[in-house]
């Protein structure tokens, strides 16, 4: 089981934010967080990538992959540094060879020198997901992928997510726009009760 | 056994705002009667009977408010430095509450300290201020207290600031030693004959008893201050809760409302 | 975590980012030869004050250099990944202000002949300078590093760093400053380096720590 809620919410100022949710997500699954703006879906990401510390009941989130609103690329860097870097953080081997591949499947192999200030926001979109790719976690957590994708890279994005739960892995995913995959699910985040 | 069962339940019930604000009612009172005599009886005796110093005369009666401001702003600021960390370590709210209370009180206390100094200092040395080790530090402290203010100010979620706040008070409590050392190892080296008030230990009992009342109703007058604020500090933080409302407006508690 | 490799990107941020690096220096030259063109002091003098004039501009340059610490990495959202992936961030943030520290406290530590001689400092309190800073500036950068991580979630972070952090830097003003004033007087500075050192150390022991938390805590601003 990759992820697991129990009776969590987040809160704020000690207000909640939306209803206690309790799930468990287990391998293969792709789930999409459903809410409008300001329900509470990148605290709640943030929360169980442990970057937000202001939330009642229990998570448990052993292996997981972080992609928040910033790309989280060094703009001074090439993608190939930056991805050097993140295996570095991961503590992972990297090998130049490795990272071209990845490079060459996201189609930013034309692109592994350039510094990342260079790239549109497309481009460095698609080196975030090589990123992806290149760690072995099993569980990602995703703040709203699709941004600044063209149309190629929503396609590339769709596969990339597809491929990675049919090889065991799974997908809590923030997005305005509903995740283009076969079999997903999905978990509301409801208002909460204001209490009388 | 049972004193330790006994000091357990009595952290656990720290963490509760109603409890505290339940149980320092009568602590708040008490430090205020003991402030007021304390403090009342200091006043007089240090500036009327205590001996006159034989190198300042009568000038050096402003020590019996410089000294006990000082050393008491200081303790307050240790006060939130470990306030500071029940709050890290036991995440407990009323930490947050005493440190939000000692803020306002500790900076009011250390400009009294400094500007005490400086009414010691016109007539003993002719100068309003001057570079000593003491000068240096209270105003090292003052800093201190400001830039917990300052940061208080630009935080607005209230849990964040909380743990900003604890955890600069903390970093600042450690090195209120360290500053305290270097600045009095600095003051010997430039100011070879100045300040010392016919030096603590040789002071007769006439003129340090006065001080030792003024430091412990100066103690009394933090305590009551500061409870009282944090008192007050928990009425608005659970001004939505019932016992608050119970508290404020018992006519409200009619069958059959809330 | 590969923490050479860690290394090696603020490595090359440094050297890229250059103008974050010599903006600082620069500044630092430039407050030397301001005190040196406004003073009016005769040479001796000049020798006596350098000191405290040297540690001073030390200290002031530290602060500006502070200010983009965690900046571009809390803009560009490498911050939160590096909180999030490391398995320990404390060495991923120590890692970080070392590197700082080769930018600022090292180089002034390299540089410390020039500003001898710009202060008016005797060349035999050259070599003594350079230990003085290399044992002090750590503590600088190690106690800046909190401030820099309580306000980088700030856009006009710069004074409160300053506030929060000026009080820290008290001390290791007043033994710099003492230290070079001794040894252009020609007493020995060996205690105020020792304390220099001493307070590096205790620096090393809760910067870090207080850093790291300071930035979890920005973060979630």
């Amino acid at each position: 089981m990759l992820l697991s809620l129990n009776q969590l919410v987040c809160t704020r100022e000690e207000q909640p934010l939306f209803e206690p949710l309790t799930m468990q997500l287990v391998a293969g699954h792709c789930v999409e967080l459903l809410g409008p703006n300001g329900a509470g879906k990148t605290t709640l990401l943030r929360t169980l990538a442990g970057l937000y510390s202001q939330f009642e009941g229990a998570y448990d989130c052993p292996d997981f992959l972080f992609q928040g609103h910033p790309m989280g690329l060094d703009e001074l860097m090439s993608p190939l540094e930056n991805l050097a870097w993140f295996a570095g953080l991961e503590g992972h081997t990297f090998t130049d060879e490795r990272a071209a591949d990845l490079l060459r499947e996201v189609g930013m192999i034309n692109f592994a020198l350039t510094p990342c200030q260079q790239l549109s926001q497309g481009q460095q979109r698609r080196v975030t997901m090589a990123r992806w790719l290149l760690s072995d976690a099993k569980l990602w957590l995703l703040d709203e992928p699709y941004t600044s994708l063209d149309k190629d890279g929503q396609v590339l994005l769709n596969a990339l997510l597809s491929r990675h739960c049919d090889n065991g892995g799974a997908v809590l995913a923030a997005t305005h726009m509903p995740l283009q995959v076969v079999d997903k699910g999905e978990l509301p985040l409801r208002p909460a009760q204001v209490s009388a | 056994m049972a004193l330790k069962q006994t000091l357990k339940e009595l952290w656990h019930k720290l963490g509760s705002p109603r409890w505290f604000y339940q149980i320092s009612g009568p602590w708040v009172t008490g430090f205020g009667v003991l402030a007021v005599l304390l403090l009342g009886v200091g006043i007089i005796w240090g500036l009327a009977f205590a001996p006159p110093d034989y190198q300042q005369g009568n000038s050096f009666r402003i020590m019996y408010v410089h000294v006990p401001a000082a050393m008491v702003a200081q303790s307050v600021y240790i006060s939130m430095g470990i306030a500071g960390l029940v709050l890290f370590v036991w995440r407990m709210k009323v930490a947050d509450i005493a440190i939000a209370a000692c803020l306002p009180f500790g900076i009011m206390l250390t400009s009294l300290a400094l500007f005490s100094g400086g009414v010691w200092g016109r007539p003993t040395w002719g100068t309003w201020w001057e570079w000593d080790g003491r000068t240096v530090s209270t105003l090292v402290l003052l800093f201190l207290y400001i830039g917990i203010f300052a940061l208080r100010e630009a935080i607005l979620d209230s849990q964040m600031r909380a743990r900003a706040s604890a955890l600069v008070a903390m970093v600042g409590t450690i090195n209120i030693p360290i500053i305290k050392y270097s600045v009095e190892w600095w003051n010997t080296l430039h100011q070879p004959a100045s300040i010392t008030l016919t030096a603590k230990p040789t002071m007769p009992a006439e003129m340090w008893l006065p001080l030792l009342v003024m430091v412990l109703g100066m103690y009394c007058f933090a305590g009551h201050n500061i409870i009282t604020r944090m008192r007050l500090e928990i009425l608005r933080r659970e001004s939505g809760t019932r016992w608050v409302r119970d508290l404020v407006l018992p006519e409200s508690t009619l069958k059959g409302s809330g | 975590m590969n923490i050479t490799v860690l290394f090696l990107r603020e490595w090359r941020v440094l050297i890229r980012n250059r103008a974050a690096m010599i903006n600082p220096i620069v500044f630092m030259f430039l407050a030397v030869m301001l005190f040196a063109v406004g003073s009016p002091l005769q040479d001796n003098t000049r020798a006596l004050y350098g000191g405290a004039v040297l540690w001073l501009i030390v200290l002031l340059t530290n602060m500006l250099s502070l200010d983009s610490l965690f900046r571009r990495d809390f803009d560009n959202g490498t911050l939160e990944q590096m909180m999030v992936t490391a398995d320990v961030p404390l060495l991923a943030v120590l890692v970080k202000i070392i590197v700082q520290w080769l930018g600022t406290g090292f180089l002034m530590v390299l540089l410390s002949p020039l500003l001898c001689l710009f202060l008016g400092l005797p060349g035999t309190a050259i070599a003594k300078t350079a230990l003085l800073l290399l044992a002090g500036t750590p503590a600088l950068s190690l106690l800046g590093a909190v401030g820099a991580a309580m306000t980088v979630g700030f856009a006009r972070g710069g004074v409160l760093l300053g506030l929060l952090v000026l009080p820290l830097f008290l001390p290791v003003l007043v033994f710099g400053a003492s230290a070079v004033s001794s040894e252009v007087a020609g007493i020995s500075a060996n205690a105020q380096l020792y304390w220099l050192a001493f307070m590096s150390m205790v620096a090393l022991l809760i910067g870090p720590f207080a850093t790291t938390a300071g930035l979890k805590i920005s973060l979630q601003l």
